[in-house]
């Protein structure tokens, strides 16, 4: 049985694909996209996946998102697999890099923590400490992230 | 460069070595011999919050060694003003060799490490680390016990809020300490701290009772009840005075038994127990000059001689 597309092939740009489920308004805050200005979005939630159960699919047209953009995404989505799409097909695939320290992708959630006031210009970093399970420590203050908390303080 | 954030900046053995230097800046330390190892240098002490002891022994332990020192506090200095700490940094990087600091936020002395090139020594950011209390606490129980292998220590009092018990009870772990951990319930060493100790193979016993771990103890490490970190007065009226050690409590003790406390103190050391051979917390305070000078020379490249003062 062929399942009806949801959404049309996209011509140029990128398509992020295996969102874990539900997570997709979070992957483009992470991207920064801004809604009301950005290039077409195609965005499908919780569509059946054979390799997660349930995902979400981000299709950003007439864009290609650069590695540095990607590894942001790997706070929320690490397993996401993502595409650039040129003239129709598939021109290169990327991986989603976790990397050893995130430099200024999200501020530490710590109340107390210097990086806390505003004005202080230094790189705001983030220590992974272990990858699976996700550990993340702010480097300055060395407290642990709980990635709940991560997302509501994206750069 | 040689910055000290946390104790993880320091192996056992860099541990043992400054202790061991520490040891030889003795004389110095007490203004019985003259070495000036730091002459021409000058110290940045940057308290942004209230200190006796850690600004003190500082300044004590740069001019015993023939160094100067220039002082920052947040009243009167452009701080108040809303200078952010990068930018107060900078005018240290050029008005001194060395930055100590102390800030009422977690994390600010990594911060300022970060900033500039200068060597920074963390002396307490927030409820975060104090390594150099660490070290003098370490000098302490080395001194009295001529080891710092295995012992059984016990920690009393505020094992919540306190950054010196926290930084001391993963140290005193690296070197096979037993720990008990004697507290209210409500002021119990955080769990992801006593797990944390678990897993470096700590033996660590959790009580609410000091009397029954006196007799066992090589150290009684005691601590205030901080008052200002409740956030309502009766909850400290709960457990205020909960602990108060008293001479006669300290009968049954071990004769080698130590009792410190970082000080100040409210009533939780009876002024009884002082007159005690078992007092070492004024010591452990003057411990602080040495362990100091020795943290100094270290952070500066400056090796301190097997013979000071000759």
């Amino acid at each position: 049985m062929t399942e009806m597309r949801r959404v049309t092939a996209i011509c140029n740009g990128t398509v992020v694909d295996h969102i874990p489920a539900g997570k997709a308004l979070q992957v483009m805050q992470m991207l920064r996209v801004d809604i009301g200005r950005s290039n077409p979005i195609s965005l499908v939630m919780n569509v059946p996946s054979g390799k997660v159960g349930r995902k979400d699919v981000l299709k950003i047209e007439d864009r290609e998102l650069t590695q540095e953009e990607l590894d942001r995404l790997a706070l929320i989505a690490p397993k996401a697999s993502v595409a650039i799409i040129r003239n129709y097909s598939v021109a290169e695939k990327r991986q989603i890099e976790l990397g050893t320290e995130l430099v200024n992708i999200a501020r530490c959630s710590f109340w107390n923590c210097i990086t806390q006031n505003f004005r202080e210009p230094l790189p705001h970093k983030l220590r992974v400490v272990s990858a699976e399970p996700l550990d993340l420590r702010c480097s300055y203050c060395g407290r642990s992230q709980s990635i709940d908390d991560l997302a509501e303080s994206i750069l | 460069m040689s910055d000290l954030i946390t104790m993880d900046n320091l192996s056992n053995d860099e541990i043992l070595e400054i202790l061991d230097a520490a040891e030889r800046l003795l004389p110095v330390a007490m203004g019985d011999v003259y070495a000036p190892l730091l002459q021409g240098k000058v110290l940045g002490n940057l308290f942004f919050e209230n200190s006796t002891r850690t600004r003190m022994s500082f300044e004590s332990a740069m001019k015993r060694l023939g160094g100067e020192v220039v002082n920052l506090s947040s009243v009167g200095s452009s701080v108040a003003k809303g200078e952010t700490l990068y930018d107060t940094m900078q005018m240290v990087d050029g008005y001194s060799d060395i930055a100590v600091i102390r800030h009422p936020r977690q994390g600010a002395a990594q911060y300022s490490a970060n900033a500039i090139d200068i060597p920074v020594l963390n002396a307490g950011d927030g409820a975060g680390n104090h390594p150099t209390q660490t070290m003098l606490d370490l000098f302490t129980i080395r001194q009295a016990h001529s080891t710092l292998e295995g012992l059984n220590v016990v920690l009393v009092g505020d094992l919540r809020y306190g950054r010196t018990t926290h930084s001391l009870s993963h140290a005193l772990v690296r070197f096979g300490a037993k720990l008990t951990l004697v507290s209210p319930d409500s002021l119990r060493m955080p769990a992801e701290i006593v797990s944390d100790l678990q897993s470096h193979g700590a033996e660590v016993v959790e009580s609410e009772d000091l009397a029954g771990s006196i007799s066992e103890a090589d150290v009684i490490y005691m601590t205030r009840i901080q008052k200002e970190r409740f956030p309502d007065e009766d909850e400290y009226a709960k457990v205020a005075g909960i602990y108060k050690m008293t001479a006669d409590d300290l009968v049954g003790a071990k004769g080698g038994m130590i009792v410190m406390h970082p000080l100040p103190r409210v009533d939780e050391v009876d002024p009884s127990v002082d007159s005690t051979k078992h007092a070492r917390y004024f010591q452990q305070a003057f411990n602080g000059v040495p362990t100091r000078m020795a943290l100094l020379c270290r952070s500066l490249g400056v090796e301190v001689p097997k013979e000071v003062g000759e």
